[in-house]
């Protein structure tokens, strides 16, 4: 086992959900899934998100996409069209999901 | 009945890019135009347009598209949806006949769905009992009724597939869902029958698939590197059949990629919980699909399941919720981040000064550059240089406009190294508020026209 990013071996996208984010990310094979499902838990992804998200997270699973889905809720700065942020939509929440380190 | 169709998706959202149909009806065979030209914030505008003009308030972006090749869709046949009419839909099917017969086509059978905007309806349905409260936080609509823009119900396919039966070649909607731009065509041409839950999610999944467009095909991916000829990417198409399959494919020689992960990568989208996508036509689990690769830039997805859709409309609606602007300045190196920061306390501090000051949650200060879009996971100490972003939003319009007034001085009378203020003054522009909301379905009744050029 080694420390890795994420991205290294997963993919993910993003976008607006109310006055929140999506984050889907999904791997290629079984072996990484159980990585991800054991290692991203919402803990896990919240702590990383704190300067980004200030609501609550939810994780859903997507088995037959090799997925889990998060929802960040309050990570905007407002909902999409009252948001000053440059990325308002949280495109590009999925690629710092990619950032983090797992053990694989 | 046909074995297979062919449902091209051309226009992903508003802007998107006018290559994306022009191509798809000249690069291969294609049954279908599918055409996406609204976002929330869009009908608020569209509104004041036709506020302003009973003739506007529908996307013109469509009537140009449409310049360009309307010759090869009335050659080939291909039948065209879109939600282009926006809270004008008349208005939109009369310039898309001017077109026609400034073109010298005769015989265009152009329609229209209509019964979506229920914006003049409001204080009706208030008063016999349907609340519309904010899906999102419980709030009771009184709460912005006399500031809302716009309100409208999200439709679904079986509006798209009675206008297709009425004959019409080009669809005309309001707000009507973006995958029932696609499960209409199915449901038209295959007979599929409210109660078909399975065939309907597979109908929404596909059409979940293909709404933004070359979202699936390559685009935004985040194996970037994978992808063929970004210039050439090719718009989605979903070869339907019958028993509710469907092939996620594009057009031969088009750049870009289709494959597992382009496709699992939009299913995510905008996701929320996978098992219960809900639409106003079914319900459908996104996690029952069997996601395959059958050939080049070809996935195949089968066996989705789908349960009855719920007895309520999503209802969008928007209102004025006070104003806001943002400006930028770039910032130079050394010490760019130092810079910009105290670049930001001047401007707070001069303001504040002539008595206009902004709460916390009202200002908004961006160092891009130093790490913004990744704030505490992955940023930069010492960058080149940086763009200092600023903004506030307040219901106060000439506070708004003050604050802009003290962003290009900081050039002169701040720290060295300021540049970039090309942008000017920005000034005060409305902020959008979103109101999601329900509605019961007995309320809303569609109607569709077909006229002919």
């Amino acid at each position: 086992m080694a420390k890795v990013k994420l991205g290294s071996f997963a993919f993910a996208r993003s976008g607006d959900k109310g006055d929140g984010s999506n984050v889907g990310v999904f791997v290629t094979n079984a072996k990484d899934y159980e990585i991800i499902k054991a290692q991203l838990t919402v803990e896990r992804v919240k702590q990383h998100f704190h300067a980004i998200c200030k609501g609550e997270v939810t994780r859903y699973e997507a088995p037959n996409m090799l997925a889990l889905n998060f929802l960040l809720r309050d990570s905007l700065g407002g909902g999409g069209s009252e948001s000053l942020k440059t990325d308002a939509q949280g495109k590009t929440h999925g690629l710092a999901l990619l950032e983090l380190e797992v053990e694989r | 009945m046909r074995d297979k169709v062919l449902i091209g998706y051309g226009q992903g959202f508003w802007g998107d890019s006018i290559l994306g149909p022009v191509r798809l009806v000249r690069e291969g065979p294609l049954d279908y135009l599918a055409l996406d030209y609204l976002a929330e914030v869009t009908m608020s505008i569209m509104q004041k347009l036709k506020g302003r003009n009973p003739k506007a308030g529908y996307a013109t972006d469509f009537v140009a598209m449409l310049d360009r090749t309307l010759p090869d869709i009335t050659k080939k046949g291909i039948k065209v949806i879109a939600n282009a009419g926006g809270v004008n839909p008349q208005a939109c099917l009369d310039a898309v006949l001017d077109l026609a017969r400034k073109k010298g086509i005769k015989g265009l059978k152009v329609g229209i769905i209509e019964g979506d905007d229920i914006l003049t309806r409001i204080p009706e349905l208030l008063r016999t009992g349907h609340d519309l409260k904010n899906m999102d936080d419980g709030r009771a609509l009184s709460a912005v009724q006399s500031k809302l823009l716009s309100a409208n119900v999200y439709i679904g396919a079986f509006a798209v597939a009675e206008c297709l039966a009425a004959g019409a070649q080009i669809v005309i909607g309001g707000r009507l869902t973006d995958p029932a731009l696609v499960a209409g065509p199915m449901i038209h041409e295959f007979g599929w029958k409210a109660g078909e839950w399975d065939k309907l999610a597979a109908g929404t999944m596909a059409g979940h698939i293909a709404e933004c467009g070359a979202q699936c095909t390559g685009g935004n991916y985040t194996g970037w590197r994978e992808v063929q000829d970004f210039v050439r990417i090719g718009y989605p198409i979903i070869e339907a059949s019958p028993d509710g399959t469907f092939v996620v494919t594009k057009h031969d020689g088009t750049g870009g990629l289709i494959n597992r992960n382009t496709v699992v990568s939009q299913l995510l989208y905008e996701m929320g919980d996978p098992r219960r996508y809900l639409g106003p036509d079914c319900t459908a689990d996104f996690t029952s699909a069997k996601i395959e690769e059958v050939g080049k830039d070809r996935v195949r997805l089968s066996g989705i399941k789908g349960g009855p859709a719920t007895p309520t409309y999503k209802v969008s609606l928007s209102y004025l919720n006070g104003f806001k602007t943002t400006g930028q300045l770039t910032v130079s190196g050394p010490d760019a981040v130092a810079k910009a920061k105290l670049c930001a306390d001047i401007v707070w501090g001069r303001l504040a000064l002539d008595g206009c000051t902004f709460e916390e949650h009202q200002k908004m200060v961006e160092i891009v550059g130093a790490g913004v879009c990744h704030a505490g996971i992955n940023e930069s100490a010492n960058p080149p240089e940086v763009l200092l972003r600023l903004g506030v939003k307040c219901d106060d319009e000439d506070k708004v406009d003050r604050f802009g007034m003290e962003i290009v001085p900081l050039v002169t009378s701040g720290p060295p190294g300021v540049t970039g203020y090309a942008g000017g003054r920005p000034k005060a522009t409305d902020i959008v508020g979103y109101w999601p909301a329900l509605l019961d379905k007995t309320t809303v009744q569609t109607k569709v026209r077909v006229e002919v050029s």
